[in-house]
């Protein structure tokens, strides 16, 4: 998937000029497979649009050809601040890369940097989101370790997600951020990101207003978007809490071992299999931290990679319906007739094309997003329940070792009552 | 389950759920310990049943009344179906009448305990309610065990006050104060509660108290440090029937995802849901804890007995040894020892030979008869060292035995609930497959 086509970049049109040139476009097929035109009702627009096979096209079997890491966290303290650079090192197969090893360090904002500049350049693309800047509840310092190290993995997942994508994986300002040992040469403050901000505003203003003749697809995605969202931060938070109560369980754990133990030291017969049951509440405990850490360190990070993503979705949507707001509203001059005709026509003819461009780009990334987000989530929960699976079966070994020894216990006592 | 069909086996461990493998190995104290009476008698506590009445002050109370059935063992080996029980009822404060006539009449023997009155240890899904149906349930398991544990006693088995408890259900009040053991009773307590100093006690009786105040604070704080991982548990396993419903709500929006969606929530759910049948039967683990920790007291009391008796030793020993003293001293004129009448006969001078003739012969009356009396309490005191260690070791082997058996059955469950678990994982996983 990567470099195929070479069509004019639709990214022509839009605010920043240096950009890649080989882009890979989407389907520009606006009706169905069968030719007919959209139906009308969301159930079904659902279902067709979900029915072409998801493996074809954007990510069918393809070769990796980026393999980044980002680790090696380090602590910076200059008069003004303190801060954190991660080391990212690239290894690539890319022909547009002059070698096929780098090794840059990069701060947060750095990576903030690249997406808005991502984001810029394609806003009708579904970009992987960045770990918050600060996590709101109950975190007092910025450089807590385990912090650290949550915002380290995101950013490494991050960065495995733009370089998996098929169009995303061109940009320069990647190849940049990638490659650049000092990456503030090409950092641009200008309009870019300021009219992006002013974007976002005029582009709440408008949907608040709405939108005449908004597809029905994009209706029906919009929605899906708001339950995704909805369904996501529910999912997210009942992750959280089971990770509280497994904590709570685990703190009782280590108070009732003990329990047994002291026990043992007034007994004389009894003495062994108080202490075996202390031992085996000891070892579960470890068995729940472990379960403990998992949940914490991989399923709850996937989730929230997706709470952040739906954000992000709902972004892409505002965007690419201010798109065509921003047509509609030019071409109602146009037919008003009032104002210079040819420049209005040409405007409103850029303003089609773009409007096109957005959302065949939104259409097809849209595929792919959902496809890696099935992927993704499934993992997640699978290697989760296999988690669990093994939790129980480490538990069950040590009571049943537990039990063998009384067993034997028993039997030997048997034997020396009565002989037989 | 032991095929014996004795509903003892399955009082003592209170655990119904045992595999045949696992309970050939778990022998019943009270199976192996068969005495005349449960050789001739099966006991049962066959049900519990609410009561309204008025009471003693004329007000309408509600209590639990517990049917006690009985039934002659050969009956039921006769041809055809065994023979209806004999049947009475019984309430709590009647448990606790025949329990309280136990100890004051045998107080060289650890009586049983009865389960508790009210719950305690408890944790946030049980009530404290002693109408709640699951109490009521527990606490018929433990009466049925109290009455098969005095049933199987060597010694408290052939109590005939007993024999009309379980037979006898209109006179056996009556009965039971005919004994007269409430005289005995105030005495016990008054016992109990005074503080007295023993010179030289017997140093196992020593011991036995110190490991039954340790073994009554450790079986505490058990309980209540278990109390707590349950209550724990409880939260773990029911936040996880919230994926149930957010799964399945989820699933109604996706299309190819729905379907293991759907079918992961319900195994959610199931996962939820299944750890009120796992905690009930932890609760009865608990109250195999709760009768020894309520047998510590029963042992208390007899090393208390113990004390009391040697006490009383000490005092007429004493009284002798004094009353000897005194007697040499008057019969020699040597006065080794204030006495009152000493000084006064100093100071108004020396009794008649008559008189002291008379007081001599008063004190060798009264040393014979503190003689005779050592002897009685030296021989009570042996007999009672004698009877109430023998049923200490009885106590100590059988407390060996049924903890063991609790604990290994403790484990069991432990097994159980992992093998749940397991499965509904597995089940789950399956369904994330399909996602």
């Amino acid at each position: 998937m990567s470099g195929q086509g070479d069509s004019a970049g639709f990214t022509g049109h839009m605010l920043d000029l240096d950009e890649d040139d080989d882009l890979e476009v989407f389907t520009k097929n606006t009706s169905l497979a069968d030719g007919s035109s959209l139906p009308n009702s969301p159930g079904s627009m659902v279902n067709q649009y979900r029915l072409e096979d998801e493996d074809e096209g954007l990510q069918a079997v393809h070769t990796k050809d980026f393999f980044i890491t980002v680790s090696n966290p380090e602590s910076h303290v200059t008069a003004v601040e303190t801060f954190i650079t991660y080391k990212v090192v690239t290894r690539t197969t890319r022909s547009d890369f002059d070698s096929s090893e780098y090794e840059v360090s990069r701060r947060y904002q750095d990576f903030l940097w690249l997406r808005s500049r991502l984001e810029e350049n394609h806003p009708t693309l579904i970009i992987h989101p960045l770990p918050e800047k600060f996590v709101m509840k109950g975190m007092v310092e910025r450089f807590n370790e385990s912090f650290i190290e949550t915002r380290r993995k995101a950013l490494h997942r991050f960065l495995n997600k733009i370089s998996e994508h098929p169009v995303l994986s061109h940009s320069e300002h990647l190849k940049v951020f990638l490659t650049a040992e000092e990456l503030a040469p090409h950092k641009k403050q200008g309009p870019g990101f300021l009219s992006r901000m002013g974007e976002t505003m005029r582009s709440v203003a408008n949907s608040v207003r709405g939108l005449k003749t908004r597809p029905g697809e994009f209706t029906v995605m919009q929605e899906y978007v708001e339950d995704f969202s909805n369904k996501m931060i529910s999912v997210d938070k009942v992750t959280q809490r089971i990770i509280k109560e497994q904590k709570e369980y685990l703190d009782e754990l280590k108070q009732y071992g003990p329990t047994y133990t002291q026990w043992a030291e007034s007994e004389d017969e009894l003495a062994d299999s108080l202490r075996g049951v202390a031992n085996c509440v000891e070892q579960c405990s470890q068995e729940t931290e472990e379960q403990i850490s998992h949940l914490s360190e991989v399923l709850l990070p996937t989730l929230h990679d997706y709470v952040l993503c739906a954000e992000t979705l709902k972004t892409v949507m505002r965007r690419r319906d201010k798109i065509q707001a921003d047509f509609e509203t030019k071409n109602e001059a146009l037919l008003s007739r009032k104002d210079d005709q040819e420049a209005l026509q040409e405007e409103v003819n850029a303003l089609a094309d773009r409007i096109e461009l957005a959302d065949n780009a939104l259409r097809g990334d849209w595929k792919r997003w959902h496809s890696g987000m099935r992927s993704d989530l499934r993992s997640a929960f699978l290697t989760t329940a296999e988690k669990n699976m093994k939790y129980y079966e480490k538990c069950s070994a040590v009571w049943e070792s537990f039990l063998l020894t009384q067993r034997a216990e028993t039997c030997q006592q048997k034997d020396g009552d009565d002989g037989s | 389950m032991a095929d014996s069909g004795c509903s003892e086996d399955v009082a003592v461990i209170g655990n119904t759920d045992i595999t045949s493998e696992e309970s050939d190995s778990i022998n019943n104290t009270m199976a192996e310990s068969q005495t005349d009476l449960l050789r001739k008698m099966e006991i049962n506590v066959a049900e519990a049943e609410k009561r309204t009445g008025k009471n003693t002050v004329n007000m309408q109370e509600t209590y639990t009344v517990y049917l006690i059935e009985t039934r002659a063992v050969e009956a039921v080996t006769e041809g055809g179906l065994p023979p209806a029980p004999d049947s009475l009822w019984r309430r709590y404060s009647e448990f606790e009448l025949l329990r309280t006539y136990l100890l004051v009449t045998y107080p060289y023997i650890v009586v049983p305990p009865l389960p508790e009155k009210r719950a305690e240890f408890v944790w946030h899904k049980l009530s404290a309610d002693n109408l709640d149906p699951d109490f009521v349930e527990r606490r018929r398991v433990g009466l049925e065990n109290f009455l098969l544990r005095v049933a199987s006693h060597p010694v408290l088995s052939s109590d005939k006050i007993f024999f009309f408890f379980l037979t006898e259900e209109k006179n056996w009040r009556e009965e039971v104060l005919e004994t007269g053991f409430q005289d005995k009773a105030d005495s016990r307590l008054k016992s109990l509660s005074a503080m007295y100093r023993v010179k030289n006690p017997d140093k196992r009786f020593t011991a036995l108290k110190q490991y039954s105040d340790e073994l009554n604070t450790v079986i505490s704080q058990l309980l209540r440090v278990r109390a707590r991982v349950a209550d724990r548990l409880y939260g773990v396993y029911k936040v996880h029937g919230n994926y149930g419903r957010v799964f399945s709500e989820w699933s109604a929006i996706e299309n190819e995802m729905g379907d293991g969606l759907q079918s992961a929530g319900h195994h959610m759910d199931t996962y939820a849901a299944s750890i009120d049948d796992i905690l009930e039967e932890e609760e009865h683990y608990a109250d195999q804890l709760k009768e020894y920790l309520f047998y510590t007291d029963a042992v208390r009391s007899v090393c208390r007995k113990h004390d009391l008796i040697q006490y009383e030793l000490e005092m007429v020993a004493q009284d002798l040894a004094s009353k000897k003293q005194q007697k040499e001293e008057l019969s020699t004129g040597t006065v080794r020892i204030f006495s009152l009448k000493g000084m006064t006969s100093k100071l108004f001078g020396q009794e008649s030979p008559e008189q002291k003739e008379s007081r001599l012969a008063a004190l060798e009356q009264s040393i014979q008869e503190g003689e005779a009396a050592v002897k009685d309490k030296v021989s009570e005191c042996q007999d009672f060292v004698r009877a109430a260690w023998d049923d200490v070791e009885r106590f100590k082997e059988q407390k060996d035995r049924d903890l063991r058996e609790a604990l290994i059955s403790y484990a069991i469950m432990q097994i159980s609930m992992c093998k749940k678990g397991i499965q509904v994982w597995s089940n789950a996983k399956e369904c994330f497959n399909k996602m």
